[in-house]
């Protein structure tokens, strides 16, 4: 055997093992029901969940609970996933300012009793990127 | 409405794609059946003639759409939607490439630029490689081109008209010419100096990475083999160095402005640039190899190949869409995802498919390489920089795979790791130990005759003061009561050693009267990074972690790190050694250095104007008058946080950033850190949550009270004093005129820590009353003086109260950071080194044939030292 060989096969070897544990730190979307059943066997690993903010008559999201004066560092709401599942969630952190306007929300984390500790948030909002609304700068008149 | 200027723009980009179609095919039919350097010159006269053509288009292109926007035409949409009335000059050379279609065009003009660089420099090279260019050319205007054939658009334009874009809106009903006053803007995020000279500089880089290429193309066609790496070369240094900066710029922008708290994020668009430069250095090595040693001819043909693959994908990923969640600053998908897969598959399959048919041609080394030869080193370098790629690659691309299963049909829900800089981490760590290592030990072998004791004397020192300066290191870590892991030890190590090896290589040469290698400066920079990005980003301390005291048990019985920390205004609060005060809200005032108080400026109806409500002046320089229109940029608030240092003394402020930005979700705020500069390191820190400077706040209903001169009044926690009644002499914004009174009470409050005067205003003009409130904005509080009974001597006073002002902060402490952006510099400068030494006779000289070249590569193997990149 040359040495080239070997050398091709320790190659071979690293890159098998970056994709195994690639594969092992890849986490999933899940729905809450899948974050609770995963929470009762004991696996603590982190999911991805996507959901909306449940909202009123008048399209304010309801439940969100932030009061800075008595804790900075701790903002819980209600998420509903795409199958309709509501679950409290917990974030240790402030509030994320645009918040109350995000269209979709997608928290990775795991549930932890009878909350989902959320250790990261993502925000999808509305017109994120594409400006389709000429009235949403409020700068456009009649010539 | 001006049609004009865009119509002259689209028919130019048709102009630049029908020029680069006959440029590319004039090229191929120049060179096809032909040697190298006996080209059928008619066809070669209409390429250069076509090609011409196609940079004269380019050139109009951008003229035509920089006017659009400098002219301010927002009938277009791309000056609508990236440019606003307000606008400074030198940003609305950023919104030329915010947009998708801008960027593409930066990158065609760079190519552009090359291209002719290749035209004068590297003639015999022409035909066939301008072959390449032309047809990559063709590809990406094609991008641009905005037609749409047999039902299949081709391409956005970026001249596209406003009413074309958004065709349901009602007003083109009522009135189809009409135009908006004003542009939505240009995020505000990208309104920083580096976003003007960052992406040029990455996407010269990513120009730069075709010219390799396309002499690999050339020469695998022609079947030159070895000639091509000879020019080659000093074109890959450069791609190397200006991308390398080029990612680095980008780091340092998002430091800056974002706030992840970091400067690297793993996140897909930073992976995109990181993966192909990885792959580009990999490629840079085996060329080096080829010409200097003779070896790694095939390596770096493959390289080459799959760092324009990498830069293609990279495209891909970054413009198709694909990433949707996955990233936060993805362009926005303008439906090329098509058109772009084409692209990317095109080449690759070309490219491939010819490097495989002349794989068993492309000469190899027959010498087998062992532990003394260099060589052997540089290899396992460039091999471990390929894994790294690999493994960023496969991480990066999970979305694809999803997208693809999802595209025949079956339902994957794979995410990415919920932790991603724990799962980089881990391995980028160990590639950096492999390549800190190996480039010293690398260097040190190239330039000597090398056996058992050679190699011994010479590593001998680096890895003695390596593993002593480790040794040290770790007690100074321990010493200040933080922990060290074992693989920090290590890259601690092979940092260490990378730096010392290298800078003995540079030692020895300079002292044996050889020039300074430009390589062992560059891998030097590269190892005092690693040095950098771990003391940086392993040591990020959060300062305001943990700090109130106070521990709410919610739901969880186990402490949880609170890394935020709430400031009242004008309220001290100990932190990690310093003493924080929040003191008040400040805007950038174009023309004043520093920031000035909002408490000075009376705003008004236009959001861009205020009134000085007292006069501006800095280190005794008095900018505005009282009374003066002062000009302001309402999208940014700087909040000043006081700090303090216990032990010192030492004071310094900031001014993080909150700003309001449409456009990143919304209609949200966005916070930017302010960083403060030590030598051993930098304060960073940023708002997590302000109370929204847009809203108006909601003031309690006023409780009145009727004062004489000299009584007390409580408001809610304080109380007031009313001193005296006086002729108003703080008007501004008023607009006094003759036969008008104004009176203004004085009246001290007396808040926590300090009294404030506030001054509300009694006015009566043609005997109608108007009153002006004062505002204590430290305290929430504010006075009207609502009725004066002048015989009883009695004033009656409004006083509401709102919500006191307050930031929620997060601070960090970055140890050792300017090691990152010194080791950079470091890189730029060994890559410029090495440019110059080999461009030299590389790229700007005739080139001579590849032969006697060989011979004396050979001849001068061992005996005398050479500058290698």
């Amino acid at each position: 055997m040359k040495k080239s060989h070997i050398f091709i096969m320790a190659i071979i070897a690293v890159a098998a093992a970056i994709i195994l544990s690639t594969t092992a730190d890849a986490s999933v979307y899940v729905g809450f029901g899948e974050a609770r059943q995963r929470a009762a066997e004991g696996n603590t690993t982190k999911v991805h969940v996507v959901g909306k903010l449940p909202r009123d008559a008048r399209k304010q999201p309801i439940g969100l609970e932030y009061d800075p004066m008595t804790d900075p560092n701790y903002f819980a709401f209600t998420l509903v996933d795409s199958t309709h599942i509501a679950q409290r969630v917990v974030y240790n952190n402030p509030k994320p300012q645009d918040f109350d306007a995000s269209e979709q929300v997608v928290i990775t984390g795991c549930m932890k009793g009878n909350v989902f500790m959320a250790d990261n948030i993502l925000l999808k909002c509305p017109s994120k990127y594409v400006k389709k609304d000429l009235n949403e700068g409020a700068t456009a008149s009649v010539k | 409405m001006n049609l004009l200027v865009g119509q002259i723009g689209h028919l130019s980009v048709i102009l630049a794609f029908a020029a680069a179609l006959v440029a590319a095919y004039g090229y191929f039919q120049a060179s096809r059946g032909r040697a190298l350097g006996d080209e059928d010159q008619s066809w070669l006269r209409l390429a250069r003639g076509a090609f011409f053509v196609h940079g004269a288009a380019v050139l109009s292109v951008i003229v035509c759409l920089f006017n659009i926007i400098h002219a301010h035409r927002y009938e277009y949409y791309y000056a609508w939607s990236h440019s606003s009335n307000h606008l400074p000059v030198q940003y609305m050379i950023s919104c030329f490439w915010e947009g998708q279609e801008g960027s593409f065009l930066l990158w065609i003009f760079w190519q552009v630029v090359l291209g002719f660089c290749i035209m004068k420099f590297n003639r015999r090279w022409e035909a066939p490689v301008m072959a390449v260019f032309s047809g990559v050319q063709l590809f990406l205007v094609s991008m641009i081109l905005g037609v749409v054939l047999g039902g299949v658009k081709v391409g956005s334009s970026p001249f596209i008209l406003l009413r074309e874009f958004l065709t349901d809106l009602p007003v083109w009903k009522m009135n189809p010419d009409f135009v908006p006053k004003d542009g939505t803007g240009l995020n505000a995020l990208l309104q920083n100096y580096w976003m003007v000279i960052h992406p040029p500089t990455l996407f010269l880089g990513f120009a730069l990475t075709l010219v390799p290429f396309a002499f690999a193309i050339a020469a695998l066609w022609k079947r030159e083999l070895t000639a091509w790496v000879k020019p080659a070369l000093p074109w890959t240094l450069v791609g190397g160095g200006v991308l390398g900066v080029g990612v680095v710029m980008g780091a340092y922008w998002a430091y800056e402005t974002l706030n992840f708290g970091g400067y690297w994020n793993w996140d897909p668009v930073e992976n995109a640039v990181y993966i192909p430069w990885l792959v580009l250095v990999a490629s840079l090595h085996g060329l080096v190899l080829w010409q200097k040693r003779r070896t790694g001819l095939r390596t770096s043909f493959a390289l080459v190949v799959a760092t324009f693959v990498l830069i293609l994908y990279a495209t891909f990923l970054t413009r198709s869409g694909v990433l949707g969640n996955a990233s936060v600053h993805s362009f926005t998908d303008l439906g090329l995802s098509g058109q772009l897969l084409i692209y990317l598959g095109v080449f690759a399959v070309l490219s491939i498919a010819l490097l495989v048919s002349r794989w068993k041609e492309i000469p190899v080394s027959e010498k087998e390489l062992n532990g003394y030869n260099p060589e052997l080193w540089v290899f396992v370098g460039a091999t471990v920089l390929c894994l790294g790629a690999f493994q960023v690659l496969y991480t990066t691309s999970i979305p694809v795979y999803n997208a693809f299963m999802g595209f025949i049909g079956i339902k994957t829900n794979i995410a990415l790791p919920a932790d991603q800089i724990a799962h980089y981490s881990k391995f980028q760590l160990w590639m950096g130990v492999v390549v800190a290592l190996l480039s010293g030990i690398a260097q040190i072998m190239w330039w000597q005759r090398n056996n058992k004791e050679t190699v011994v004397n010479a590593l001998t020192a680096p890895t003695l003061l390596a593993l002593l300066g480790t040794a040290l290191t770790v007690l100074l870590v321990r010493y200040n009561g933080l922990t060290i892991s074992p693989a920090y030890v290590m890259l601690t190590l092979a940092g260490l050693f990378g730096v010392l090896a290298n800078f003995g290589t540079i030692f020895t040469l300079v002292r044996r009267g050889v020039r300074l290698s430009g390589g062992a400066v560059a891998h030097l920079g590269i190892a005092l990074m690693l040095l950098g990005i771990l003391a940086s980003a392993g040591y990020s301390n959060i300062i305001s972690r943990n700090v109130s005291g106070l521990l709410y048990s919610r739901e969880f019985d186990e402490e949880l790190n609170r890394d935020n920390v709430l400031l009242w205004r004008n309220e001290t609060t100990p932190m990690h050694g310093y003493q924080l005060t929040y003191t008040g809200q400040f805007f950038e005032v174009p023309g004043v250095p520093g920031y000035v108080d909002k408490q000075f400026l009376f705003r008004t109806d236009d959001d861009y104007k205020a009134l000085a409500r007292a006069p501006i002046t800095v280190a005794g320089k008095t900018y505005y008058k009282t009374g003066d229109t002062v000009n302001i940029l309402p999208e940014n608030t700087y909040y000043r946080i006081n700090y303090k240092d216990v032990k010192s003394g030492e004071q310094f402020a900031l001014y993080p950033r909150a700003q309001v930005n449409d456009e990143m979700g919304g209609g949200g705020l966005l916070a930017s850190p302010a960083i403060k500069k030590f030598w051993g390191h930098d304060i960073y820190t940023h708002v997590s949550s302000v109370l929204d400077p847009r809203k108006e706040k909601p003031w309690s209903e006023p409780k009145e009270s009727v004062l004489a001169v000299g009584d007390t009044i409580f408001l809610n926690d304080y109380f007031a004093v009313f001193r005296a009644i006086e002729p108003a002499h703080e008007t501004a914004g008023l607009n006094l005129q003759k036969g008008d009174l104004a009176l203004q009470a004085d009246m001290i409050v007396s808040g926590e820590h300090r009294q404030y005067h506030a001054h509300p205003v009694f006015v009566v003009r043609n005997r109608m009353v108007g009153r002006v409130p004062d505002e204590v904005e430290d305290l929430g509080v504010r006075l009207t003086l609502n009725a004066i009974d002048p015989t009883a001597g009695k004033f009656t006073f409004g006083v509401s109260t709102t919500q006191k002002d307050y930031v929620i902060l997060k601070a960090m402490e970055k140890p050792f950071i300017n090691l990152l952006w010194s080791g950079t510099l470091l890189m730029a400068i060994g890559f410029g080194l090495s440019v110059r030494q080999r461009g030299g006779r590389g790229a700007v000289a005739p080139e001579t044939e590849a032969a006697p070249e060989a011979e004396a590569s050979a001849g001068t193997r061992t005996a005398r030292p050479q500058p290698v990149s």
